[in-house]
């Protein structure tokens, strides 16, 4: 038996954001252990990964033609950011799973913190990320993509994807918090990121698009990573005069946008988790 | 006697729907309070009141005295609840999911993991430590989730249908469990429908009904507002009026004939039944079988909530569950 005064004490050690954190910490632990018995998620963090890597370079890899650049190196960024960008439809599956699930009771039963379960889901995501970018980069690699950019901008790149990668996933939380069934939330958090990903210049050249997409696609914060990270990645796009800001300064314009994404979206989802957890 | 849960008059509703109509209970220290009831009554809703995990639309809680509404991360350190569903997480091992709820109570690392090895060697899940949850009996979840629930050492804890829904050994298994915790002096509210359950652990029950509690105390008082006791006797179909006759000057009201079963309703228990032998073996009347009987917890229910008991019969040890029904 351990006596309560102990545990009193050690609690006591630390002050709440140290809490905060530990909780969301040993939360993030648990959901990682969850996704390695889950075989759908090693599916989506290992296979699907080299898929999408191997089949855009080998199928369409010879049918689109990007100008000088080849269209692997043009487009390896775009799937590092279209794969991160599912962390958020992840978030809100994961997420509203536990909500419907009693563990959540349990949790609400111990003296933790509960909104560690929220950051500790997006930790848990953040992990994810890790994994996933280093496979793809490794099966990248493997088919003879090359970082020409220098090691401090390759990192600076990583950065990013893993920060846009946290954001996406506040976006996510904030939907599976929302609706009812673990489905609605599979299907709500892909839903919206498709037309995201593929309206964007991940894929093709913007300047291929219809005015009307293409003014929605420049200033869409998927082409504004996925332009950081070729520019950081050594393959740069030429980018005309006139072009907007967004394509002028991407790098500058993906901090604002994950910024204002995370300032707007995780107060919600906490406000939500806080709401969900209090019924 | 210390009081460690007191509720006055809690109040809540879902809409039109009125889970809690002014529910007020009060359970001794060491003790186990059963809360009977059917289906909807109000039983999980009061339990989660009662467990922080719900806010009242009014009234007041406290376990050992901290306000559950108003201070509930104090009263969190107090209490334990097993709930009707499993609360564990079923993609994690047993072990796993034990430090995992060790660490959140903020035990040290290594404490978390002595008191898990503990739990599980206590509850008899040592040797499906190592094995996902997913895998795991019914009766297995059940003990793994009041395993988690003492995680905190709780000197109080909250059963929500700690049985429900498993097979009668394991039901066994369980009621040996809690015995075992109330006997080192854990106080206990549990909530059932069985009846029999209720009767079995509890000192004290009140069964509730609409959200409200309509009768309170020992098994034995609720049986006997409900009405007296009486002696079965089976004899020779023949001899049955002669019994009858015998039977009339000791019983507390008419004796009534079904039968080879002569019933004579009584008050003061067992010596009427050293009685009853004498009187029929002054009359020659040779008896086959006789009984006290005593109304179950059963009638008790009827009796009180006017709802019909259904009878589910499990076959196994002949026990026989009685499945309280709206």
């Amino acid at each position: 038996m351990i006596s309560r005064s102990i545990t009193e004490e050690y609690a006591n050690k630390h002050g709440k954001i140290y809490w905060f954190l530990h909780d969301s910490i040993v939360i993030a632990g648990r959901n990682l252990l969850r996704f390695r018995r889950n075989p759908e998620v090693l599916f989506f963090d290992v296979v699907q990964p080299i898929i999408f890597i191997l089949l855009f370079a080998y199928v369409f890899g010879g049918a689109i033609d990007v100008g000088d650049n080849s269209y692997r190196s043009f487009l390896i960024p775009g799937i590092f950011v279209q794969t991160i960008a599912f962390a958020g439809a992840s978030a809100a599956i994961g997420l509203n799973a536990d909500m419907n699930s009693g563990i959540i009771d349990r949790f609400k039963s111990l003296p933790m913190n509960t909104t560690g379960v929220l950051l500790g889901q997006n930790f848990a995501e953040l992990a994810r990320s890790v994994i996933t970018l280093l496979i793809m980069s490794l099966t990248g690699l493997a088919i003879g993509w090359e970082i020409n950019g220098g090691f401090l901008n390759a990192i600076f790149a990583y950065l990013l994807l893993l920060a846009f990668g946290f954001s996406m996933s506040w976006i996510g939380a904030s939907i599976g918090l929302s609706v009812s069934s673990p489905q609605v939330a599979s299907t709500a958090g892909f839903a919206w990121l498709f037309p995201l990903t593929f309206l964007s210049n991940a894929f093709v050249p913007t300047e291929t698009l219809p005015t009307w997409l293409r003014i929605f696609a420049e200033w869409n914060l998927i082409t504004s990573i996925v332009a950081s990270c070729r520019y950081l990645f050594g393959y740069p796009m030429e980018v005309a005069v006139d072009a907007p800001f967004s394509l002028q300064h991407p790098i500058i314009t993906t901090i604002i946008w994950l910024v204002v994404i995370t300032a707007i979206f995780m107060p919600i989802a906490g406000k939500k988790f806080r709401k969900v957890t209090s019924r | 006697m210390s009081i460690a849960i007191e509720a006055t008059d809690l109040i809540k509703k879902y809409g039109d729907v009125t889970a809690l109509d002014g529910l007020s209970l009060k359970v001794e220290q060491g003790t186990v309070f059963g809360l009977l009831g059917p289906n909807g009554a109000g039983k999980t809703t009061a339990v989660r009141v009662l467990t922080t995990l719900l806010k009242p639309d009014s009234g007041s809680a406290t376990v050992s005295g901290v306000d559950v509404i108003n201070d509930p991360v104090h009263a969190r350190e107090i209490i334990g609840l097993s709930g009707q569903n499993a609360s564990v997480d079923e993609n994690l091992t047993g072990i796993e999911n034990l430090i995992m709820l060790g660490r959140l109570f903020r035990l040290p690392k290594k404490e978390a993991i002595i008191r898990a090895h503990d739990l599980l060697e206590r509850f008899n899940l040592t040797d499906a430590a190592k094995r996902i949850v997913k895998t795991y009996s019914g009766g297995m979840r059940r003990r793994l989730d009041l395993a988690a629930s003492l995680i905190a050492n709780p000197i109080i804890l909250f059963l929500d249908e700690p049985t429900t829904g498993l097979d009668p050994r394991s039901r066994l298994m369980m009621w040996d469990v809690i015995e075992r915790l109330v006997a080192e002096g854990t106080t206990v509210l549990l909530t059932t429908q069985y009846l029999e359950e209720a009767d079995q652990l509890a000192d004290k029950i009140a069964v509730i009904d609409k959200g409200k509690v309509i009768a309170q105390g020992t098994a034995d008082e609720l049986k006997t507002q409900v009405g007296g006791e009486r002696i079965d006797v089976v004899v020779d179909q023949s001899k049955a009026e002669q019994a009858a006759q015998a039977l009339q000057s000791m019983a507390s009201g008419k004796v009534v004939i079904e039968g080879e079963h002569v019933q004579a309703p009584v008050s003061g228990g067992g010596v009427k039944v050293v009685e009853a032998v004498r009187a029929l073996d002054i009359a020659k009347i040779e008896i086959k079988e006789i009984q006290l009987r005593r109304p179950t917890l059963d009638d008790v229910f009827l009796s009180l909530t006017g709802h019909h008991a259904e009878e589910v019969k499990i076959e196994d040890e002949n026990v026989l569950v009685k499945k309280g029904r709206r």
